[in-house]
């Protein structure tokens, strides 16, 4: 018997590929990898750090197709008589856990934030309000764990990476284009995040945020407001009915914290906020505050995280 | 083109979340129930602009006891021609889902539409799993959808930026932000909806997979530590030392 676990390798592994091996892991079962693609084998073969035995790899796979890869997954629960699958809840897993689930008839938790305790998973609910505690009834279970919910460990094991052959079938959805903006680190995955919102008054000042931004390392994101008003682009709108994030130190300046905001952004383990109101109800959710006008405290945030820098080096 | 439209309820974006039936229950006590935000601003709007250009029909469905009827005369208010209410209590998305693949498969639709998640259990699951049992393909988190005779073009958001897809009908695709704008119902449309038919029918027989045991609330973040906005060697510094994220 086996964990298995799907990681996306088309771009090397990602930091929440090591998050769910390092999951898989803790399960207790050994640790089978299945991906697609052309990735080198000294890249997959890392995950051996965190736990893996073996990658499987089905080569003649490019793009993320989701019957294609339910398929594949299939074949991989197949030969290793897998009972638990793990995802991480990635836009990829939304489409294939719930394919698989139904294929497999193996009962999905998705967005999961903790190893199971017993039977029981826990997960977000109400947009990051509450918490569930989740079982499955089937034999075959299927976890997607969410982004940033643990922290990758290093327990050092060999592995081996095996080509096979995971019987993928037709594609039926046809990709014309990606487009990627260069050099921006993807939102979901970003481990520090800056966030401005109408207080910034419009998107010429939005330099202090990339700035600030650009000398942490860190991703930008917006209010719902400023990406439905076009000052930001969509991608950035976090919250209820944007991209819910969970970074560790998320800065959100000139936001007032609405409840539908907060959803989103509710998960992140530090929050500062940067505000001229002081009944601003962001305050209550912050762990650090800054009453003032962010027009001057970005600037001012931004000459000391470069200080800071420069005398840490 | 005949075009399906999953629909569900949430609570209101400002309801207060709470337990009851020691912490296994979700608290409806003055919670005011919504059509999902997906569901209504971008699945349902974008399928009656489609039908606007192309002809044919919206249906509606959910899957829910009677007390859903109210958000499902919102939808059809909205616009939407008939509404199919599978009458049961939506266990798990499983249930639901193989539910409605059942009705869509026994009438036959062009395009099957989901929101991109519901707003209290974010699961992501229904859409993906209708397509599954269905056997056709699927397009999450589309934020375009273009129909050109026989084949969608689809926008979809991809990790860090787009991707533009092309699939043949019939499809299951969910909606994210920017398929549509939000539509406001009208004094007409909500007398009309009164008369379009919404038809009860009994559920099939299926096992849900997984259950809620129970729930939980976040525990209550400690004071907010100020710091003067003068300050930001401060603020760094505990970033760095206290806080340890940077
Ligand atoms: C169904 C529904 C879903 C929603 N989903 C989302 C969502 O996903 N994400 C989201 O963000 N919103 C969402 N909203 C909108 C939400 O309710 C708020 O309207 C929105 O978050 C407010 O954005 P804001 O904080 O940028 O703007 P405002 O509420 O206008 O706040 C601006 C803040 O900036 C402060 N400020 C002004 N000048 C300065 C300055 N110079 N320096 C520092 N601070 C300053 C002000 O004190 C104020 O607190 C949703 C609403 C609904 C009804
Ligand atoms: N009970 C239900 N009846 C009809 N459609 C539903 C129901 N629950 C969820 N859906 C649809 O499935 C989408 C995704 O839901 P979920 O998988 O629960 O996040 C929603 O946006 C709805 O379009």
């Amino acid at each position: 018997m086996a964990t298995l676990v799907y990681i996306n390798s088309e771009n090397g592994l990602a930091k929440s590929a090591h998050e769910v091996v390092t999951y898989a892991k803790k399960l207790g079962e050994e640790v089978v990898v299945v991906t697609t693609g052309s990735q080198e084998e000294s890249t997959l073969s890392e995950l051996g750090k965190y736990g893996a035995s073996k990658v499987l790899v089905e080569k003649s796979v490019s793009g993320n197709d989701a019957q294609q890869l339910t398929r594949v997954i299939t074949s991989a629960v197949e030969s290793t008589s897998a009972n638990t699958i793990v995802f991480s809840h990635d836009l990829v897993a939304k489409a294939v856990a719930p394919r698989l689930s139904v294929k497999l008839k193996a009962g999905l938790i998705s967005g999961a934030i903790e190893v199971p305790n017993g039977h029981t998973v826990k997960v977000n609910v109400f947009s990051g309000k509450a918490f569930g505690n989740v079982t499955i009834a089937s034999d075959k279970k299927i976890i997607s764990l969410l982004p940033n919910s643990i922290q990758p460990e290093e327990n050092g094991s060999a592995c081996t990476v095996e080509s096979f052959d995971g019987n993928p079938g037709e594609i039926t959805i046809k990709l014309i284009e990606t487009k990627k903006p260069e050099g921006e680190i993807p939102l979901p995955e970003a481990e520090l995040v800056v966030s401005a919102g109408r207080g910034l008054k419009g998107p010429e000042n939005w330099l202090m945020v990339e700035d600030l931004a650009k000398e942490l390392g860190a991703a930008t994101a917006c209010s719902r407001p400023v990406a439905d008003i076009g000052w930001r682009p969509h991608h950035e709108h976090v919250g209820q009915t944007g991209v819910a994030i969970r970074p560790n130190l998320y800065i959100a300046a000139g936001i007032s914290g609405a409840i539908q905001h907060l959803a989103g952004v509710n998960g992140s383990k530090v929050i500062v906020v940067i505000n001229t109101d002081p009944e601003a109800p962001f305050f209550k959710a912050a762990d650090y505050g800054v009453l003032g006008d962010a027009f001057e405290v970005l600037p001012r945030l931004t000459e000391a995280v470069k200080k800071f820098k420069a005398s840490n080096q | 083109m005949k075009i399906l439209v999953c629909i569900s309820k949430s609570p209101d974006t400002t309801s207060k979340i709470a337990f009851t039936d020691g912490n296994s229950k979700f608290d409806e006590n003055g919670v005011q129930y919504i059509v999902n935000p997906y569901d209504e601003w971008y699945a349902l709007v974008r399928a009656l602009e489609l039908k606007e250009v192309a002809g044919g029909s919206v249906s509606i469905i959910t899957v829910g006891n009677a007390s859903d009827e109210a958000v499902m005369r919102k939808a059809l208010a909205i616009g939407a021609d008939e509404a199919i209410r599978i009458d049961a209590e939506p266990t798990d998305a499983y249930y639901v889902s193989m539910q409605i693949a059942e009705y869509a498969k026994a009438n036959g639709f062009d395009i099957v539409l989901t929101g991109k998640e519901t707003i209290n259990y974010n699961g992501s699951q229904v859409g993906g799993m209708i397509a599954e049992g269905m056997d056709l393909p699927f397009v999450s988190l589309a934020s375009k959808l273009e129909a050109n005779g026989n084949t969608l073009t689809l926008e979809t958001e991809i990790v860090g930026g787009i991707q533009i897809v092309e699939i043949d009908m019939p499809a299951v695709i969910s909606c994210a932000k920017g398929m549509a704008e939000q539509r406001i119902p009208n004094m007409r449309g909500i007398m009309a909806a009164r008369k379009k038919p919404l038809n009860v029918v009994p559920p099939a027989d299926i096992t849900p997979l997984t259950a809620f045991e129970s729930y939980a609330l976040p525990e209550a973040k400690s004071a907010c530590k100020m710091i003067e906005p003068e300050n930001m060697d401060e603020l760094v510094e505990l970033l760095h030392n206290e806080a340890k994220v940077i």
